[in-house]
């Protein structure tokens, strides 16, 4: 098994107040699979993304990464984790706006030691693999969202990580630039990665697999998508 | 291998932090250019000083010692107290003479001012030593024509003298010196010899001397009861302690002093003036180090201050990385070799001023201001504590965000 969360729980506490945005969420994702994540505003979906993607750590329960424990590991080894097991794409892009398209994708190479030439040749495949070979010395602000967000997913890939992480990474985009996204998305399924991606639209998650419904912190289906 | 990726790729990530912020670096690193200036140029101007004083120094030998009334350097309270020590007479240096193992030479001096003539020319304010031939050693001065006084001219008390270069060049500007006769404050001599160059001491030109024997000085300037100065030459360096000893020993015999009487009189030697010119500037050193300190201090804290700013104006960027894989000691490494970097800036800046600074001292004043290699060593110095010092706190800070909140941040 990929991923195994069980019993996670997530508590925020705001000064004295405790929020609970997780509350026992018992899910596996297999290799290769493809799951979708949905459900209401502030029912836990990002919160959940962050946990599996070792960017934050539950307040209790366990999760197994590749059969390792990540729940009680130190900054500097979810550091390494982010680096070598996960891919994340961001609703916002996160890219550095001074940097190149290129160099925005070789960060990940920088934090594993690749050595500066492979790590070129490495960022421009990825590039390639999104259709942007003809951009990478664009900074950010010379994209359009749709570019951006390209970049974004090379960056994910370009370490070739065992999972793809998503959280809404259309949601910031117009249907048909978010419809060519998700074909990026399939490819790369196609080509043998795991995807979890959040979405708020329909027609985003049926291009998944198995799409996962919360509420209130809790997972209220877990089904699979047959129509395909 | 990995970690040089790491330190090269933090140097590009400064080198495009620095060159975004163009205008607040520089100014980060006013506080900096200013202590390194500062300090530098105080250290150049203090090796300047003690080259000029040891170029000073050097007319007097450094195997001579002075037995004179007074010690060279005191204060009021001393110069009273000594004022009723006895005179030293010229046959005091006569019995030393004999006495001493140590001494190669020994010259009783007097000195005085006056003017000197020849023919319708007039040269004020020469300075007349009255002397014997054993002068010409224990002060060095060497005849370059004619001849030095002989011992029989100085006992016979003729009315000879020889010239410095200074007195022959104002007096005779076309005409041999030698066997011409000048008047010295109003007495006429026969001019016998002329001394090399000696250059000047401390502003006196040494050039401007006219030596006579010490017998005629006495009777002819009314000196007869001045305490005359005993220049004693050993032959090495090594020897001048051993000859104070010695001489001191000499003399309080001569004085017939007891065992619980104190020395009444001096033994002056050029170190006594070293040892005095290193206290005045360890003062100098102290103001650098203290200037120095200060605007680094603040040159530091600026650089703290700013490199706090960075760290906050970029939380995104450092939850970017750290998403990505960055760890602890990446993002650390990151903002303390800015802070190297600007430091370095810095420093680099304050060298080239101080030089220049250096430069136009030594062009506009005697003073030879010099700045060599070890500023290199001074400056890498500064770079490395200042850097480290003050980068380690903002740097550490950047290093422990949380990633995602660093990520959440607007
Ligand atoms: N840093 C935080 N501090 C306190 N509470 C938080 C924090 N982040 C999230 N929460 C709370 O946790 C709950 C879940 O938030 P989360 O961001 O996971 O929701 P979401 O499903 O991603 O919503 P959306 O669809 O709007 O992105 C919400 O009630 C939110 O207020
Ligand atoms: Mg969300």
């Amino acid at each position: 098994m990929l991923i195994e969360l069980q019993s996670i729980e997530k508590i925020y506490e705001i000064g004295t107040v405790k929020v609970p945005a997780l509350k026992g969420i018992n899910v596996t994702v297999d290799k290769n699979e493809y799951v979708a994540i949905m459900g209401p505003s502030g029912s836990g979906k990002s919160t959940l993304m962050n946990i599996v993607g070792c960017l934050d750590t539950p307040s209790n329960g366990t999760y197994m990464l590749n059969d390792n424990n990540v729940s009680d590991m130190s900054d500097d080894e979810l550091a390494e984790i982010r680096n070598r097991e996960i891919g994340f794409v961001f609703q916002t892009f996160n890219l550095l706006p001074r940097a190149s398209a290129l160099h925005n994708v070789e960060l990940p190479l920088i934090y594993n030691g690749t050595p500066a030439t492979k790590r070129r040749k490495q960022a421009e495949e990825a590039l390639d693999r999104v259709g942007l070979g003809d951009r990478m010395h664009h900074k950010p602000n010379e994209l359009s969202g749709g570019q951006r967000q390209r970049v974004a997913i090379a960056r994910a890939l370009v370490n070739d990580p065992s999972i793809i992480l998503a959280d809404e990474p259309t949601g910031n985009l117009d249907s048909r630039t978010g419809e060519e996204i998700m074909e990026i998305f399939e490819d790369l399924h196609d080509g043998g990665n795991t995807i979890i991606l959040v979405t708020h639209e329909e027609y985003i998650a049926e291009h998944s697999d198995r799409i996962i419904r919360l509420r209130d912190g809790l997972v209220e289906r877990d089904e699979a998508v047959h129509e395909r | 291998m990995r970690i040089l990726i790491y330190i090269s790729e933090s140097f590009k990530i400064a080198f495009e932090a620095l060159r975004a912020y163009k205008m607040r670096s520089v100014l980060t690193t006013l506080g900096i250019v200013i202590g390194v200036t500062t300090v530098i140029t105080i250290v150049a101007l203090i090796q300047g000083l003690n080259k000029s004083f040891a170029n000073q120094l050097s007319a007097i030998g450094t195997t001579t010692l002075y037995i004179q009334k007074f010690p060279w350097i005191m204060n009021d309270k001393q110069f009273f107290a000594f004022r009723n020590r006895p005179n030293l007479k010229v046959e005091d240096a006569e019995r030393l003479k004999s006495m001493s193992k140590l001494a190669v030479a020994v010259a009783p001096t007097l000195f005085t001012g006056k003017t000197t003539k020849y023919k319708e020319r007039n040269l004020e304010g020469t300075f007349i030593v009255g002397t014997t031939t054993d002068y010409m050693e224990t002060s060095n001065v060497i005849p370059e024509f004619g001849r030095f006084l002989s011992e029989s001219d100085v006992n016979h008390r003729r009315p000879l003298c020889l010239i410095g270069s200074d007195v022959a060049e104002k007096l005779f500007p076309d005409e041999d010196p030698i066997g011409k006769r000048i008047t010295v404050g109003g007495r006429r001599f026969k001019v016998i010899g002329v001394a090399e160059k000696k250059g000047s001491m401390f502003g006196q030109n040494l050039d401007q001397v006219i030596v006579i024997p010490i017998g005629i000085f006495q009777t002819a300037f009314g000196a007869r009861f001045r305490s005359v100065d005993i220049e004693v030459k050993v032959a090495r360096p090594e020897e001048l302690d051993d000859a104070e000893i010695e001489l001191t020993g000499i003399m309080r015999r001569i004085r017939g002093l007891t065992s619980d009487e104190e020395d009444n009189f001096s033994i002056n030697k050029q170190s006594q003036l070293m040892e005095t010119y290193k206290s005045l500037t360890s003062t100098l050193w102290a103001v650098a180090i203290g200037v120095g300190a200060i605007s680094l201090l603040v040159g530091g804290i600026g650089i703290m201050n700013i490199l706090l700013v960075s760290v906050t104006e970029r939380t995104r960027e450092i939850g970017i990385r750290k998403a990505l894989g960055a760890r602890r000691f990446d993002i650390m490494m990151q903002f303390l070799i800015e802070s190297l970097m600007i430091c370095a800036i810095g420093v680099a800046i304050g060298i080239a001023l101080a030089i220049g600074v250096a430069k136009f001292i030594a062009s506009t004043t005697p003073l030879p201001a010099s700045i060599t290699a070890w500023v290199a060593f001074l400056g890498l110095g500064f770079v490395l504590t200042i850097g480290l010092f003050f980068g380690i706190y903002p740097a550490r800070k950047a290093a422990r965000l949380n990633p995602i909140e660093a990520l959440r941040y607007e």
